[in-house]
């Protein structure tokens, strides 16, 4: 009853507010699309407009270029970039960035990052990879995604790899799950790459999906932490029953191999076949995610049929496109940012909530840790220092290595735990925590460590030095901080702070850029 | 979380469900809206005791202050001293003296100590064999042995997690402070959601402005404190057209802060606010000055305070060392005990005072060492006071020369599984590890735990 009373409340909001009505707000929104509408367009409108729910004003270029470095490369755009694309005077800018920056260096760090996440990559316990084996899967891992290995391929060398964790690094997907028991194995590899909580399923599936897993051996050699993993082939030819595998695969098709054939593998043949109901309805629905804040399935790794797609027909067709890509991940990341949906400006054209508005605004996202602190470094031109203590020999990380690359989870930071950082103990999607919290708001208004940075940092110290007219200086710090121009209405703001005998001269800059750093523009990806 | 989606859920999630919307309603203070949106997965979910498991008694304590000594005090030279082994083992301190229990004697450097000794109890038979820093403190802090796949969270965290915002704590200092630095990885919350951690305060409580990290900014007045504030109000650009959840939790967000950074609730770090008299019993030394904030801390309700004092590693020149930090220790510890008592607090809040393991009993006179202890599992103390441990008690003794336990082994479940008695959080109950599965709060032989029961003699 109760329900029903939300839901009409939810649908005259709706229907009440339209952009017509709504202004477009100069520094974050334009009046008219300086790109083309694409296909993922269409489907999105058509639901939008089914349920009566007006899309946000197109983004204004200068919010454009700080999300899509923020989202595609982890990283804010310098300054000198920025000017350059907001100067550029061609219509096809956008796409252009967005070509740029996918073949970035910092593109495959910040991916990585993404992909340690889920494939669990630390050295410590409870995972205990060890160092030099992070160390390697993470080079692997970066490898793979520098060079944009087909996704099919990516994942068959996960699944199908047998070897020394510390030379044939994908083994140590393996290595790193929170248990080895067959069924173990077939619940991470469920919910890595079927998106799916196996935990979930009916017993017998569980149990017949867990045999093509049955036969994974590891050893340890006579090298201190190095462990084989391998296909048991003793095992298979003692134990016949053991090959046996299940009649069907988990859609229900016939398993058609030879005994004794590794069961990874046909599993593997399996999953990555272009028509497997889950394969590439899992990334792309995963890479949605990434970028528009919700999977088109919600969790986005909570695959299951009584939690069906909010648009079927837009998840349809991004796996299509997927699918006859070649299994290419950037050519998903170029459709959906080259889309008008993901230019949508941040403030909601409608009240309806983020689960029911079907993607007619970009989620406003507090920044992940790491890009927080490299975005706080780079702005102030200080950097952090990390350590792993434990185990021996200690690791020291450089002090010009960004957060974002840091090859192993379990390097201690209270800023990045603070703020969220996953313990990557579980490889869940939710793991990461994005919600902002009293104390992070303490540490970033007031704490040595910020304060430190703001006060002392180089780089905010030389652009503060070489500027006289405080209108100058405030733009030059709007352009680090915020990657924009200060509005007049800022300016006047500052000027009046500067005047007020508050603070003066350097200390009313100081108090401009941590009054920057400490708003929502800073802190949110929007 | 939407009606919807919990119609969806098991039981068990339903429940934690109900805990969310409760502390939703409580509007609990500082961190607790930290993990309000956390997928329910990884909210820990409390279950019932088992059914073999003792019933629980009322709780007596409602706070706890570790008194944590990282490096390994040398138990011959503080609470187990051996004067009859030699000086071979005793080394310099060969006078323990009297302390107003009959019959127990305690090092020398600890006067203030010895007067108090009525209200606390020594544990002389702390044992649990592992010569390790790290495994040590893990082990010592979660009872449990280290080596399996599952990270338990230290005693801090399950009482940040049974006292803190989830039980109704409102205040805005966090429910588990940390004086002054965190001990890295072993005071973590295991697998527990981080907003269990600890809040370490940084700075330095003995400086002349005690400059708690994001409360206390070094070098900002509070004038220019409130003109940022109206600053970045009107600077805050896109939160002022913005008006949907995430704007409002940013808002929600800064507001805790700034009550905490403008308030009075900030004041129990300020020991300007104590008088000279009162600051130079404690001692004016960072451990004495940490001691006294601890106090203050408790008697604003917050439940766990960690007092992090390093510096017992004393592998070289131990005794030296000695003579420079048991004053302190006795200052600090004795003044801490002294006014809980006299505040009525003592009652309802453990004191608890160890490290990670004991040294070694034969000095180690020969250079490099001259004079020095080596890090000593086997066999160590630990000294328990308040909030139901009964004072003037000794429990557990070593052998003649502090290498053995004599009698009455006491390994680290046992301590810790009479602290959450204390708490009347239920030793046997369990948390719910993110990926779904049970965790007992304390380890039973089965879990490979060497257990010798609970401390029923002092309790």
């Amino acid at each position: 009853m109760r329900r029903c009373l939300y839901a009409a409340l939810a649908l005259l909001a709706t229907l009440s507010v339209s952009p017509a009505e709504q202004a477009i707000v100069p520094p974050f929104e334009r009046e008219s699309w300086p790109v083309a509408p694409t296909l993922i367009d269409t489907h999105v409108l058509a639901a939008l407009k089914a349920r009566g729910i007006e899309p946000a004003h197109p983004c204004s270029d200068a919010v454009f270029a700080r999300r899509v470095y923020l989202d595609v490369i982890g990283t804010l755009p310098g300054p000198a970039e920025l000017r350059a694309f907001l100067g550029d005077a061609r219509p096809g800018k956008r796409a252009a960035l967005i070509d740029a920056l996918l073949e970035r260096e910092e593109f495959a760090d910040y991916w990585v990052m993404k992909w340690c996440d889920l494939l669990r990559v630390k050295a410590e316990f409870p995972i205990k990879l060890w160092p030099n084996a992070a160390q390697a899967y993470h080079h692997w891992i970066r490898e793979s995604i520098r060079l944009n290995k087909p996704y099919d391929t990516f994942v068959r060398e996960l699944l199908t790899s047998s070897g020394s964790n510390f030379r044939v690094a994908p083994v140590n997907f393996y290595r790193a799950m929170p248990s080895r028991a067959p069924e173990g194995i077939a619940r991470t590899v469920a919910l890595t790459f079927m998106g799916a909580r196996l935990e979930k399923w009916p017993a017998d599936r569980q149990a017949e999906m867990s045999k093509f897993f049955s036969l994974v051996g590891f050893k340890a050699t006579s090298e201190w932490k190095e462990e084989i993993v391998f296909f048991d082939v003793i095992r298979a030819r003692t134990q016949p029953a053991a090959t046996n595998w299940p009649a069907t695969f988990p859609d229900g098709s016939p398993v058609k191999a030879d005994p004794g054939r590794d069961g990874r593998q046909v599993f593997a043949d399996w999953l990555v076949k272009a028509d497997n109901p889950w394969f590439a309805r899992n990334i792309v629905n995963r890479t949605w995610s990434w970028f528009l804040g919700r999977g088109i399935i919600h969790e986005p790794d909570d695959i299951r049929p009584d939690n069906p797609p909010s648009n079927p027909a837009l998840l349809a067709y991004l796996e299509r496109e997927f699918v006859a890509s070649g299994y290419n991940q950037k050519h998903i990341f170029r459709l959906i940012l080259n889309s008008r949906t993901y230019q949508l400006s941040s403030i909601p054209g409608s009240n309806a909530p983020p689960d029911a508005a079907g993607f007619a605004y970009y989620p406003r996202r507090r920044l992940d840790a790491e890009v927080l602190i490299d975005a706080l470094c780079q702005v102030t031109g200080t950097t952090e220092s990390y350590v792993s203590p434990i185990p021996e020999p200690f690791t020291y990380i450089p002090p010009e290595h960004r957060s974002v690359a840091l090859p192993d989870g379990s390097i201690t930071s209270s800023f990045l735990d603070l703020f969220g950082r996953p313990a990557r103990d579980t490889g869940l999607e939710s793991e990461r925590n994005n919600s902002i919290t009293a104390a992070q708001r303490l540490h970033l208004l007031n704490s040595g460590h910020i304060q430190y940075k703001i006060e002392n940092g180089p780089a905010l110290q030389s652009l503060l030095k070489a500027r006289q007219r405080p209108a100058d200086v405030a733009s030059e710090l709007y352009l680090a901080i915020l990657s924009r121009y200060p509005t007049a209405g800022e300016l006047k703001t500052m000027d009046a702070y500067a005047q007020s005998g508050a603070a003066s001269g350097r200390e009313a800059a100081v108090d401009l850029a941590w009054a920057l750093i400490n708003s929502d523009e800073f802190l949110y990806r929007h | 979380m939407s009606e919807q989606a919990m119609t969806k859920n098991t039981d068990l999630e339903r429940w934690t469900a109900r805990m969310i919307t409760r502390r939703q309603v409580l509007k609990a203070g500082l961190f607790g809206a930290a993990g309000l949106l956390l997928c329910d997965r990884l909210l820990p979910r409390v279950l019932a005791g088992t059914a073999n498991g003792p019933a629980v008694r009322p709780a007596k304590a409602r706070a706890v202050i570790q008194v944590w000594l990282w490096g390994g005090p040398p138990h011959l030279d503080t609470f187990d001293p051996k004067p009859d082994a030699g000086e071979a083992y005793s080394g310099p301190f060969k006078h323990p003296i009297a302390t107003n229990v009959d019959g127990i004697r305690i090092c020398e450097l600890l006067p203030l100590l010895a007067k108090q000794a009525d209200k606390y109890s020594l544990i002389r038979s702390m044992t649990h064999g592992n010569n390790g820093h790290e495994t040590a403190a893990y082990m010592v802090q979660t009872g449990w042995p280290s080596g399996g796949r599952v990270v338990h969270p230290t005693l801090g965290a399950v009482v940040s997690l049974f006292k803190g915002y989830d039980a109704g704590y409102k205040g805005l200092i966090p429910p588990y402070v940390v004086l002054t630095q965190p001990q890295g990885r072993f005071s973590e919350a295991g697998f527990l959601p981080s907003r269990y951690k600890p809040f370490a305060t940084g700075g330095d409580p003995a400086a002349r402005r005690f400059a708690v990290e994001g409360i206390v900014a070094p070098g900002i007045s509070d004038e220019r404190q409130k003109s940022r504030q109206a600053l970045l109000g009107n600077l805050n650009t896109l939160r002022s057209v913005s008006n949907d959840a995430e704007a409002a939790a940013s808002v929600k967000a800064e507001k805790e802060a700034y009550d905490l950074i403008l308030g009075d609730a900030g004041k129990a770090f300020d020991l300007a606010q104590e008088s000279d008299e009162v600051r130079t019993r404690y001692g004016r030394s960072t451990f004495g000055a940490s001691c006294l904030v601890a106090r203050r801390l408790v008697e604003r309700g917050v439940p766990y305070i960690t007092i992090n004092s390093g510096g017992w590693d004393t592998h070289k020149e131990n005794f030296q060392a000695m003579r420079r930090m048991l004053p302190q220790l006795d200052m600090g510890l004795a003044s801490l005990l002294e006014d809980l008592s006299q505040l009525g607090l003592l009652d309802s809040t453990v004191v608890w005072c160890g490290g990670e393991f004991g040294r070694t009993p034969r000095v180690d006179v020969a250079p490099p060492w001259n004079g020095g202890r080596g890090h000593y599992g086997k066999v160590f103390s630990a000294l328990v006071a308040g909030g139901g441990f009964k004072g003037g008690r000794v429990v557990g003794a070593s052998d003649a020369r502090g290498e053995e336990v004599k009698e009455r082994p006491v390994y680290p479940c046992d301590l810790l599984a009479s602290i959450y008695e204390l708490l009347g959080i239920d030793p046997a109950a369990s948390l719910s590890h993110p990926e779904g599965y049970a965790v007992p709060l304390t380890p039973s032989a089965q879990d490979g735990a060497q257990v010798g029961g609970r401390l029923t003699e002092i309790m």
